[in-house]
């Protein structure tokens, strides 16, 4: 578990990252240790947006991010080519087809949902921008999956934060988020994506 | 089952014209979609499984209703012009009163809470409130779902939350809306700014009667758009931050057009009441631009001795259906637009004539 502290001014410090002058300064307390990292303003948005514990900067998100970007195309494309070659599945609750569902624009079942999964999951991010549910839950819902909407939650407040640049309250969530995945680590969970 | 009698004489809370902000703000609304888990949703089925659905929800619908409530009416054997006097009301939708097969809504207490059984998904629940007061709308949908849910099953996923006929309205399946009067913004042509930046922020602009309705009288509501990926909290504060803006771009063009034109705007207000106190025959279409004109003069203080709970009921009061049924007979437009101008004239019956205003 860790605490951030967040400062900024201008010392002479150089980004641990970068050649540019460092304006942040974040205190990471873990174990009771405190490590300080000394960010630019652009660095320092990638920092915090990775939440993993005491993740020491490095050249390696950008990599990632690389990496990602060009598979989410690919998904994106893999996905078009499974709504074009695959209108004869039918849902098992219901029976309507994707093709179906694409003209009249209303699911059949619940258990659409389910059956049309990944056609769903690619209109529903073209609709909400957002794939997952993080809202309300019926009342006998698991306490992991309450978890889990909640670390989504956080997440997208986090990115909304950083992206008003206000990296204040960022660091407080980054914290909130790390708080919750260490109970979800010690009550034998894998960590929720 | 419903006092039609007594509903047509009377109108709703959210039309007292009370509450926070009702200078521009009408009513909040929030609605939820929620469907049972073992069924096929309401479009896609045949009206005996939909006879089905009805039976399930009727009973729970009718016991979470609170205290006071008007109670459960079956809408698919009603008249067209009950049902048509129920969309005006704001009590049922559109969609509700042309869907098929066997439906019904639980109505709450002061016309304030509508529970929709059978619309394009199983429950439609809504909370109206006049004013600005979407966190005590939500206080109390959210205690009504609480409620249904000790009792029926919702179709819910971890992943896509509350699963609904209609992907547009899947996670939380909740719609925010704010009803606003801007007549200013619309006098001006600045309302098409307000169109392009709530257009941005992914919230949607529609008219008084929700999707593909015309904006009559200046009415327009504004609503969230994406379901998916936020909390009920998050939803709400986003609107709560946007909403002040616009109410007060609305007042600060109010301000501006009577600093710069007093005489102009008390002129064109002051024959807005004339021909309303006078007309013998007049049309919805005329009907709503007036009384819009009537509502900005009072509420900028150019006209005195007329309540604006009055114009916000003769907004609803003075549609085709409503008409009919306070006249007791189905009526041609001909005779509607009669009958509209004799109830204006009555409930705007002249102030002293000698009132110069301000």
């Amino acid at each position: 578990m860790s605490r951030t502290r967040l400062t900024r001014d201008d010392t002479m410090k150089k980004c641990m990252r970068c050649t540019k002058p460092a304006t942040l300064h974040i205190t990471e307390i873990q174990l009771g240790q405190a490590q300080v990292v000394h960010l630019c303003e652009t660095c320092a948005q990638k920092y915090l947006s990775s939440t993993e514990v005491g993740g020491m900067p490095s050249m390696q998100m950008e990599d990632d991010e690389a990496v990602s970007e060009s598979e989410a195309e690919g998904a994106a494309l893999a996905a078009e080519e499974v709504e074009e070659d695959s209108p004869e599945v039918s849902c098992g609750g219901c029976g309507i087809t994707f093709k179906q569902f694409r003209s009249v624009g209303r699911l059949g079942c619940p258990q659409c949902y389910t059956s049309f999964h990944d056609d769903l999951q690619s209109l529903l991010e073209s609709i909400h921008q957002d794939t997952q549910h993080v809202g309300k839950c019926p009342p006998q819902t698991s306490a992991n999956t309450l978890r889990h909407h909640e670390l989504m939650r956080l997440r997208s407040e986090l990115k909304a934060s950083i992206e008003r640049e206000n990296y204040e309250e960022a660091a407080r969530i980054r914290d909130q988020i790390q708080v919750i995945e260490a109970q979800a680590a010690s009550s034998g969970e894998s960590p929720a994506e | 089952m419903l006092d039609f009698e007594a509903l047509t004489k009377s109108s709703g809370e959210w039309l007292k014209g009370v509450g926070p902000e009702s200078d521009v703000v009408v009513s909040s609304r929030i609605r939820l979609a929620r469907n049972l888990d073992r069924f096929p949703f309401p479009p896609q089925t045949t009206d005996a499984i939909r006879g089905e659905v009805e039976a399930v929800l009727r009973g729970p619908v009718v016991e979470v209703l609170p205290p006071g409530s008007m109670g459960y009416v079956r809408v698919d054997p009603l008249e067209t012009l009950d049902r048509q006097f129920l969309v005006e009301r704001q009590l049922i939708s559109r969609e509700h009163s042309e869907a098929k097969g066997p439906r019904g809504a639980g109505i709450g207490p002061q016309e304030s809470m509508s529970l929709m059984v059978n619309e394009e998904d199983h429950l439609r629940m809504q909370v109206l409130r006049s004013g600005l007061a979407l966190d005590e709308c939500w206080q109390e949908i959210n205690r009504i779902d609480d409620e249904l849910q000790q009792q029926v099953n919702f179709a819910f996923n971890e992943e896509f939350g509350y699963l609904t006929s209609c992907p547009t309205n899947v996670g939380t399946g909740m719609r925010v809306s704010v009803m606003l009067h801007l007549p200013a913004l619309v006098m001006t042509k600045e309302i098409q700014k307000v169109f392009q930046s709530m257009h941005k922020m992914s919230l949607a602009v529609r008219g008084l009667y929700g999707e593909g309705s015309q904006a009559m009288g200046d009415f327009y509501q504004i609503s969230n758009q994406m379901t998916l990926g936020k909390s009920e909290q998050q939803i709400i504060k986003s609107m709560q931050q946007v909403i002040p803006d616009v109410l007060e771009y609305e007042r600060r063009t109010r301000r501006e057009m009577v600093k710069e034109n007093r005489s102009k705007l008390h002129d064109k207000v002051s024959r807005a009441l004339g021909i309303l106190q006078s007309a013998r025959t007049i049309t919805s279409e005329e009907t709503m631009h007036l009384l819009s004109s009537l509502r900005l003069g009072i509420n900028l203080g150019l006209i005195d001795g007329i309540e604006i709970p009055t114009i916000n009921e003769l907004f609803i009061h003075t549609q085709p259906a409503h008409l009919q049924k306070l006249s007791g007979t189905p009526m041609e437009s001909s005779d509607r637009n009669a009958a509209r101008a004799s109830h204006i004239r009555l409930r705007l019956a002249p102030v002293e004539p000698t009132s110069e205003g301000a």
